[in-house]
């Protein structure tokens, strides 16, 4: 029998998964780290992991990270160095990857870290981009990891803080962005992809036990759905085993 | 200097404050206490990210603007007073400048250049163009190409936690850096608070790891644990547990007027500060093993 896991520990699995061997990411903070940490033990070893504090990492940090600064994190890095260091290489184009979460993101990809209602007078006031909105821009792809349910998953953001296709697909070329575009959603339900041709997201995959009728209803808009639709593959013990070591209060995991 | 000798001489009211430079890490947490205690009012307080260090000041009602990426609590989510102040005004309302932290980074970058812009590629389509005036979207003149400018920033001062410095001015910093160089070259004045004050051959024997050079860098502070509860790297780790302390003690303007009180007005150094986090707690914190750097030659004969 299957050992029974979190939403999180799918949505790290998942996230882990998008790292391919020898791939450029840049990591960002809470589920993904603990990403990074699986694909480099596992399926990509030769991964590089970028922090935009300004660390550069060959392995996994020797213990859990609560911020990208935390001192294992600086600990037998590759490299310790400036911000403009590792955002500029992404500039340059050499980061093939980014992970970033939000409070909205919409059908076309793009994400809302900023205001809910009007800026000069907002309902919320949310923290803002921090390195979001370079990641969303610069990076060759990025995955947003976010909590599904129809006040996150919107058919537009009311504040495009990081852009993803913007109005659609050929929106990105016609802003002045060199490149990349939102790759995935990986959701607590299932896991959207893009059409290539309407730079639109639709469901590629399902949790396991999850409805395709919940999942439409706690999505903001009217969701497509892959003509096959199939299950996101569990995790696999050893997967499973690497998460609690590497999060063993279940700090981000849980 | 004490920091309260240099904070009441180098960071009047009314002044822009580069804070938190390198992060996560290294954020000056004492300056900014030693800011609420002297009752500082309209600062415009700069930096990318700042952790819980802009709430607080925020709360305490010393800010009059934000330039900044990111506002909030890294490990435990939003900063309440930051939100009061943008939602509801409370204590008053400020002025918020968004940015993105390439975008941060770059103004400080051309600060200390000299240069008026830089151009860049991030951000294009981003609202964040639509609320921050100053950032703009151009043609370039030599292509044509959409580019983004992104306009020199000059603070008035900026405050830069060190491991070690010396009584001229030198300071070594090691671990990541984030934008604490570019800050440190930008700002008109340069406060520098380190861990342990050292000799002037120790900072000259690795100029490699030297952040601002000693003739520009305006005061030296000592001040140990200055940056609790953010990690200094060989010196005392995070206090994660602070932040989550944090986050429910100032939910609530009445809750945060207690947290300062107690952690900020009651107290009247970062001294008394260690004491009232208690000995146990900080010895916990504390690095205790050597990962030592290998020595570098730098001799000329």
């Amino acid at each position: 029998m299957k050992q029974a896991y979190t939403p999180a520990e799918l949505m790290v699995v998942v996230a882990a998964r998008e790292i391919k061997d020898r791939e450029v990411v840049f990591v960002g903070m809470r589920l993904p780290l603990i990403a990074f940490a699986v694909a480099k033990r596992l399926h990509a070893p030769n991964a590089i992991g970028f922090f935009e504090n300004g660390v550069v990492r060959d392995t996994p940090s020797a213990s859990l990270l609560y911020t990208m600064g935390d001192p294992p994190n600086i600990e037998d890095a590759l490299q310790c160095c400036r911000m403009t260091t590792v955002m500029g290489l992404m500039q340059k184009g050499e980061v093939d990857l980014g992970f970033l979460g939000g409070a909205e993101v919409d059908r076309n990809g793009n994400i809302n870290t900023s205001y809910v209602g009007d800026p000069s007078a907002p309902r919320v006031k949310l923290p803002g981009s921090g390195g979001a909105a370079d990641i969303a821009s610069l990076a060759r792809r990025f995955v947003v990891i976010i909590e599904h349910n129809d006040r996150r998953l919107v058919e537009r953001v009311g504040y495009l803080t990081s852009p993803g296709n913007g109005d659609g697909a050929h929106w990105r070329a016609n802003e002045g962005l060199p490149r990349g575009g939102p790759a995935a959603i990986i959701t607590t339900m299932g896991v959207l992809r893009f059409g290539f041709e309407s730079g639109e997201a639709y469901l590629d995959t399902i949790h396991p036990g999850v409805k395709l009728e919940d999942v439409k209803a706690k999505t903001g808009w009217p969701l497509m759905v892959t003509p096959v639709l199939k299950p996101t593959p569990e995790p696999t013990d050893e997967e499973l085993r690497i998460i609690r070591e590497v999060d063993p209060k279940r700090f981000w995991t849980s | 200097m004490t920091m309260r000798d240099a904070i009441a001489q180098h960071v009047p009211d009314g002044s822009s404050v580069a804070l938190g430079l390198a992060l996560e890490a290294l954020i000056p947490f004492a300056a900014g206490h030693e800011l609420i205690r002297q009752n500082r009012r309209d600062l415009t307080l700069i930096g990318p990210i700042s952790d819980i260090l802009f709430d607080q000041l925020i709360g305490a009602g010393c800010v009059k603007a934000i330039v900044a990426a990111w506002v909030g609590n890294v490990s435990a989510g939003l900063g309440y007073n930051y939100r009061r102040a943008a939602e509801t005004g409370v204590p008053n309302k400020i002025h918020i400048e968004d940015h993105s932290n390439f975008t941060m980074a770059l103004s400080l970058l051309a600060g200390g250049l000299g240069a008026p812009f830089i151009p860049a590629r991030t951000l294009l389509g981003s609202d964040i163009l639509k609320t921050n005036a100053n950032l703009r979207a151009a043609a370039s003149p030599l292509d044509g190409e959409q580019v983004l400018l992104v306009p020199a920033l000059v603070p008035d001062v900026a405050v830069l936690h060190v491991q070690r410095a010396d009584e001229t001015g030198g300071n070594h910093c090691w671990g990541n850096l984030g934008v604490s160089e570019e800050g440190g070259l930008a700002a008109t004045k340069v406060i520098v608070v380190a861990e342990e004050i050292v000799g002037v051959d120790v900072i000259k024997s690795d100029p490699n790891r030297v952040l601002v050079p000693a003739h520009r860098v305006t005061a030296i502070v000592h001040e140990p644990g200055g940056a609790h509860p953010s990690p200094v790297q060989g010196y005392y780790g995070r206090d994660t547990d602070f932040y989550q302390e944090y986050h429910t003690q100032s939910q609530t303007a009445e809750a945060f007027e207690q947290w300062r009180q107690r952690w900020i007005g009651a107290i009247g150094s970062r001294a008394v500060y260690l004491k009232l986090l208690g000995a146990e707690r900080w010895r916990a914190l504390a690095v205790k093993d050597k990962k030592l750097a290998a020595p570098a030659n730098f001799s000329a004969t």
